[in-house]
């Protein structure tokens, strides 16, 4: 076997080993450092982003991450088109997390921050991992408190000019269990409740009303959300190991909230490496969902009830998403400081359908009678490139 | 209340059952498949969260996307 051949299996050794460790304490994962590129196309709107993510243990206890991310927007989504200007923004997110291990637990402490030019960000979270039963069982526990200060850029793309409309925070409490059912086998289960309370509306998304003074027949008006919301979150999953070397892993989400949101999302991948070069991977995830209770596509009057939305988050539909990821693992004997690196293309296309939200953004004139618009759908194409060093 | 009884029994040993040594039913040097990073729940968290960004940011639901790490310790 040549030696690029055994860098997949020798981590599978040395993973196997950490393993037997572990029924005596538990373990950091691996030094590394991921350089990161996305682009994401559809619906009108252009994404790029890149990031750095390092990760480093400073003892066998104790280690630290660091990462950079920023994703510029630009293009012009279905709400732009119907009532406003180009978007044309930058979003800038730092983050920090300290680790911290103790026998079977695992403590982790991390701090979010994502500017916008009209919303910030700030999120701090805690939790914790603890191994049990054997190590068969592993429970995690975690908290997450943010802090969000929303604006509106009631000025151009090139010159804003922003309100700061109001301020938004939330609370996130996460109960997950991760269960190793047979030699092949692991099951989990995460449980997750995020409450949150402030200025909760999209300022760049309008509702529309039935206008017969309006040659378009009807007229936009701004969002009224309520300001708390409550929504939970239930996801199961397993992962099999197959008669020979390649996995199959399938889920299901179930997704509740005060405002009537009922979701459901169901995903299947499946896992094949290559010479322990290559690890290929395919999926298919399909997702739908109910309009929240508040939502119209069309109301009859402004100000017909106390809230009012027309968010497409917010509307009936349901989307598919065909994804493939290749990664290449190289330097197996590695180079420098480095032990070993992989590099990894991913792409997925998702398929959007809109149940209840209509397509309004090429009707300059009375085409159609309000509310008989073809309703909305849009492809989108997500590629991610991205270099993976462990040190 | 009668057709509670069972229930009430089973739950009861499970309960005496938990408080005992359980003995793992897959050992350490069984694991070798589950430690091979094709059974990660999540290989590369960097491109999960954001996916789940994507998603959170176009969908009604969110939350409950991250997994506990592996039973043993091998996340």
């Amino acid at each position: 076997m040549a030696p690029v051949h055994r860098s997949l299996g020798r981590i599978a050794v040395v993973a196997a080993l950490l393993l037997v460790r572990a029924t005596c304490a538990d373990v950091l994962p691996d030094d590394r450092a991921d350089l990161f590129y996305s682009k994401y196309s559809g619906g009108g709107m252009d994404i790029t982003g890149e990031s750095v993510l390092v990760r480093k243990k400073f003892t066998e206890d104790f280690a630290l991450e660091a990462s950079y991310f920023v994703d510029k927007v630009s293009g012009a989504s279905i709400d732009v088109l119907s009532q406003a200007s180009q978007i044309k923004d930058e979003r800038k997110q730092k983050s920090g997390t300290a680790e911290y291990v103790h026998d079977k637990t695992t403590y982790a402490l991390s701090f979010i921050n994502s500017v916008e030019r009209d919303y910030k960000s700030d999120t701090t979270s805690f939790s914790l991992k603890q191994d049990m039963f054997g190590d068969l069982t592993t429970l995690t526990m975690g908290y997450a408190h943010t802090d969000d200060t929303v604006g509106e850029n009631n000025g151009t793309a090139f010159v804003p000019v922003i309100a700061w409309l109001g301020h938004a925070q939330s609370q996130s409490y996460n109960v997950g269990l991760s269960q190793i059912l047979t030699k092949n086998w692991i099951s989990g289960l995460n449980v997750n409740v995020i409450t949150d309370n402030g200025y909760l509306a999209n300022p760049y998304r309008s509702y529309r009303y039935l206008d017969p003074t309006n040659a378009k027949g009807y007229s936009l008006a701004s969002q009224v959300y309520p300001d708390t919301r409550t929504s939970t979150a239930i996801q199961a999953q397993v992962k099999y190991y197959l008669p020979y070397r390649a996995a199959v892993s399938g889920s299901y989400r179930y997704f509740t909230d005060t405002w009537g949101i009922v979701g459901n999302t169901y995903e299947l991948d499946y896992t094949h490496p290559i010479r322990n070069i290559w690890i290929l991977e395919g999926r298919v995830r399909f997702y739908k969902q109910n309009s929240a209770n508040f939502y119209s596509d069309l109301y009859n009057f402004a100000g017909e009830y106390n809230f009012l939305a027309r968010d497409q988050d917010l509307a009936a539909g349901e989307n598919t998403t065909i994804g493939a990821k290749v990664t290449y693992a190289f330097l197996p004997n590695g180079w420098k400081m480095f032990k070993r690196a992989t590099a990894t293309f991913d792409v997925s296309r998702i398929s959007f359908h809109y149940l209840d939200f209509r397509n309004i953004k090429y009707y300059g004139v009375p085409q159609y009678l309000p509310g008989t618009e073809p309703l909305y759908e849009f492809n989108a194409t997500v590629y991610q490139v991205y270099m993976s060093m462990f040190f | 209340m009668r057709s509670f009884r069972p229930a009430l029994l089973a739950g009861a040993v499970l309960l005496t059952a938990a408080c005992g040594n359980i003995q793992p039913w897959v050992k350490p040097y069984e694991r070798d498949r589950l430690a091979d990073p094709i059974m990660a729940w999540d290989r590369d968290a960097i491109s999960t969260e954001y996916m789940d960004h994507i998603r959170e940011t176009r969908e009604g639901s969110r939350g409950a996307t991250g997994s506990a790490g592996g039973g043993c310790g091998c996340n």
